[in-house]
């Protein structure tokens, strides 16, 4: 064990920069996906937050990326600067997402999960309905975006990706990352030891929502466009539910490992037609199944075998 | 001075059940109280109001003078209130001494470092607790009076004014009950109020400053421990009793067929050795039981009968061998095992809980069954429309059996069925047993470690001990060759 804590900081040093210089490596084609995988892992990354340590399950990560997104969108057409709106539509997702956690924390089992599944919902119809101001189901196109070179694109989703990630893990492991894990374990005992878990899963919540409407602003900034499809649809939730849950439970690393690996494969099967979803969807629900603790419960166990 | 903890006349109804009614009683610093009570008495309940995890209908809970009934948990807890589970849940992936650290965090959001100074008072708790060797071992490595000992630093780790203790020693040796009288009396000399939540006044009458006593949520008795046991209300409600036994003629149950046949049964759990060489016999109609303290194998060995684990051995059923048999063909087979655990469905109502165990019987049967099981436990027909859950630990245990009755079992098992509870619960669940035992056919094999109340109905008597049957033979003959050595 000991020997295996030594040597991970530098494994991620090196692995971090083998990603940084790997633009000039690979074709400008992976370079894009990896791009997209990046922001997704950030999503991941914030759902295992909640779902690894404070022990909700959330089914609506996307009403949380999807108001960060509209909200940077709306920003960019009346010509707010970029940064500024990728800002705003992170405060935005916190506070749509505190308005949803504040009153469905309050209930039990599974309907916090239902209410943001329901969110969900509620949100796409909105931005249907107002199709004058939202584009509607066919979207919006912004004016700016973060660069127009591949690879510069890639760093900023790199960085983004570190930068967050190293923000949640640290979180995680900090004595708030401590309290939640209790809080979603036992909220009675937790309560017991004067803890305030509401205020704590609330805080969670915010967290996540902060990243993942943070992440999906720059998505937007990446693509050029926002639409339902590509930011709220049920669809790309359960996506990030799965990456997560591939990746493995209560580690956030996990989380953006599952995001890639998802991500890639999707990419890289697609010679293989209409079967490339369905031998992803495969691979993901055999791993859930026979290691429910995802790709980091596997590396731990042979991490401890050697 | 006012007293440290005061509690004014509270009431808690849940539905049309009062679980507490008008319970007066304080506690002074550098006191410990005993809260004692059979199951269902409201004690349990007593104490959730006291720490907010229910909120009182009506009464106050003075502390230190300030109200705070009604308040939630947390903001209780750290007005001085500190709670030590019976139950614990600690975090698996964290060390012990993590676990001891996360009690002594303050309820900030804002603090992303711990100071150093938690790290050393952790190790400090720790240590006074007697868990310095394993503090940085994962909880599920620990044995149970280890993890009970998490429990207790968690609590110390707050530093109450007020600690509420549930059945300290359930489940602990005699050994570890003496050092665990020692850490609770610790409290008592730092000067805080101890309440102590428990069965009987047996088990803390050396501890306890003064005794209150409930029955059915309401205070039937108050004073010294001495002054409870005498009290004659206490008496009637708790029943003592002396071993009696009833077998049957040892030749006409060896006349009749054996039905189950355990021969050289092994388990082993990893290293640990659960049961060596055990071996066993049940005739049809007999009614047999194991005894053996918490740890002998008892569930395991019905668990190996049941199929639920793996063992060397030979286990045989009617004449067959029961090996490569599923656990649900063999539970269909008649074989159908009461676990301890229960095992009931908490959000389902008493009869539909009774409704799947006569799944696979004929309507018109289950039916009959249905009716013949209210009449052998009236309180489940009182309480069948009630949710499981909501049932008290007696009428839990009255369920499952009933439940495992509905199954029409060839051989009923029995794990445990007084676990936790008080002695006025077992005289009637002991009634329901003794009247099964007489006017039906059905073969019981009951494990217990509670010999006053397995040795009356059995005909025979196996002990097990650390894994092993160390004695086996007629009931009349336990308490003189086995009764003294086995305490």
């Amino acid at each position: 064990m000991a020997a295996v804590r030594r040597w991970r900081p530098w494994a991620l040093v090196v692995l971090l920069v083998l990603l940084a210089v790997l633009p000039w490596g690979v074709s400008a084609y992976i370079v894009g996906v990896l791009t997209v995988a990046y922001y997704f892992a950030v999503y991941a990354m914030s759902w295992d937050l909640l779902f690894g340590f404070a022990g909700e399950v959330n089914f609506g990560p996307t009403f949380l990326i999807g108001l960060g997104a509209y909200a940077a969108s709306l920003l960019d057409i009346h010509r707010w600067p970029v940064p500024l709106c990728v800002l705003v539509g992170a405060a935005a997702a916190v506070v749509g997402g505190a308005a949803l956690a504040v009153p469905a924390l309050r209930l039990r089992g599974p309907y916090f999960g239902l209410v943001t599944l329901v969110a969900v919902l509620v949100l796409q119809q909105v931005i249907v309905i107002f199709a004058g101001i939202t584009g509607g189901e066919i979207g919006l196109s912004v004016p700016d975006v973060l660069a127009v070179d591949a690879n510069p694109n890639y760093w900023y989703a790199l960085a983004f990706m570190v930068a967050s990630g190293g923000i949640l893990v640290t979180l995680s492991r900090s004595p708030v990352g401590l309290i939640l894990q209790a809080s979603g374990q036992d909220a009675t005992e937790t309560a017991a030891l004067g803890f305030n878990v509401a205020k704590h899963k609330v805080a969670a919540f915010c967290v996540s929502a902060f990243f993942s409407g943070l992440s999906g602003a720059m998505v937007v900034f990446y693509e050029g466009t926002v639409s339902v499809g590509s930011v709220i649809d049920l669809a790309l939730g359960v996506q990030v539910i799965i990456a997560a849950v591939l990746g493995g439970r209560r580690t956030i690393y996990g989380a953006a490992l599952g995001a890639i690996f998802l991500i890639l494969a999707n990419e890289l099967l697609r010679p293989l037609g209409q079967l490339n979803t369905f031998v992803v969807a495969a691979v993901a629900l055999i791993v859930i199944l026979f290691f429910p603790n995802g790709f980091m419960g596997i590396l731990g166990r042979a991490g401890e075998r050697s | 001075m006012s007293p440290l903890l005061d509690v004014q006349r509270v009431t808690k109804r849940f539905g049309g059940l009062v679980a507490v009614k008008e319970l007066s009683f304080h506690v002074e610093a550098g006191e410990i109280l005993g809260l004692i009570g059979p199951n269902g008495s409201g004690k349990s309940t007593a104490m959730k109001l006291i720490m907010g995890i229910e909120r009182p209908n009506s009464g106050r809970v003075l502390l230190g003078g300030q109200d705070v009934a009604g308040q939630p948990t947390h903001r209780i807890a750290r007005q001085g209130v500190g709670i030590v589970f019976q139950h614990s849940r600690p975090l698996h992936r964290q060390t012990v001494l993590e676990n001891i650290k996360l009690a002594l965090l303050p309820d900030s959001l804002l603090r992303l470092a711990a100071d150093k100074s938690v790290n050393d008072r952790a190790c400090a708790i720790a240590e006074s607790v007697g868990l310095g060797a394993v503090m940085h071992r994962r909880p599920n490595t620990l044995p149970f009076a280890d993890l009970r000992r998490l429990e207790l630093a968690k609590a110390i780790a707050r530093d109450p004014k007020v600690v509420l203790v549930d059945e300290p020693f359930a489940g602990l040796t005699a050994a570890e009950v003496g050092i665990f009288s020692g850490l609770i009396d610790g409290f008592r000399r730092e000067g805080r109020a101890v309440l102590l939540v428990d069965h009987n006044v047996k088990g803390v009458a050396a501890l306890v400053d003064r005794v209150l006593a409930m029955y059915l949520g309401e205070r039937i008795a108050e004073g010294s421990a001495e002054e409870v046991m005498r009290d004659p209300t206490v008496r009637a409600v708790y029943l003592g009793g002396s071993i009696e036994t009833h077998a049957r003629d040892a030749a006409v149950i060896d006349a009749t067929p054996v039905l189950l046949e355990v021969a050289d049964v092994s388990v082993l759990y990893g290293k640990a050795q659960a049961l060596e060489r055990v071996s066993l016999r049940v005739h049809e109609g007999e009614f047999v039981s194991v005894v053996g303290l918490n740890g002998a194998g008892k569930t395991t060995l019905f668990n190996a009968i049941s199929g639920l684990v793996r063992y060397d051995g030979r286990i045989e059923w009617a004449g067959g061998s029961l090996a490569g048999r599923s656990p649900a063909a063999i539970a269909r087979g008649g074989i159908v095992q009461c676990a301890e655990t229960r095992e009931l469905f908490g959000d389902m109502s008493v009869r539909e809980n009774l409704d799947l165990g006569g799944q696979h019987q004929p309507p018109a049967e289950s039916r009959d069954r249905l009716a013949w099981l209210f009449e052998l436990f009236p309180i489940l027909k009182e309480r069948a429309r009630q949710a499981a859950r909501t049932l008290s630990g007696g009428e839990q245990q009255m369920l499952a059996i009933a439940r495992a009755l509905m199954m029409n079992p060839r051989l009923l098992i029995l794990d445990e069925p007084t676990l936790g509870l008080a002695p006025v619960i077992l005289e009637q669940l002991s009634k329901a047993l003794e009247r099964l035992r007489r006017t039906t056919a059905i073969t019981v094999l009951l494990g217990e470690q509670n010999v006053t109340f397995a040795l009356p109905h059995a005909d025979r008597v196996y002990v097990l001990e650390h894994a092993r049957i160390v004695w086996q033979g007629d009931p009349a003959l336990f308490a003189k060759e086995a009764g003294a050595g086995y305490l």
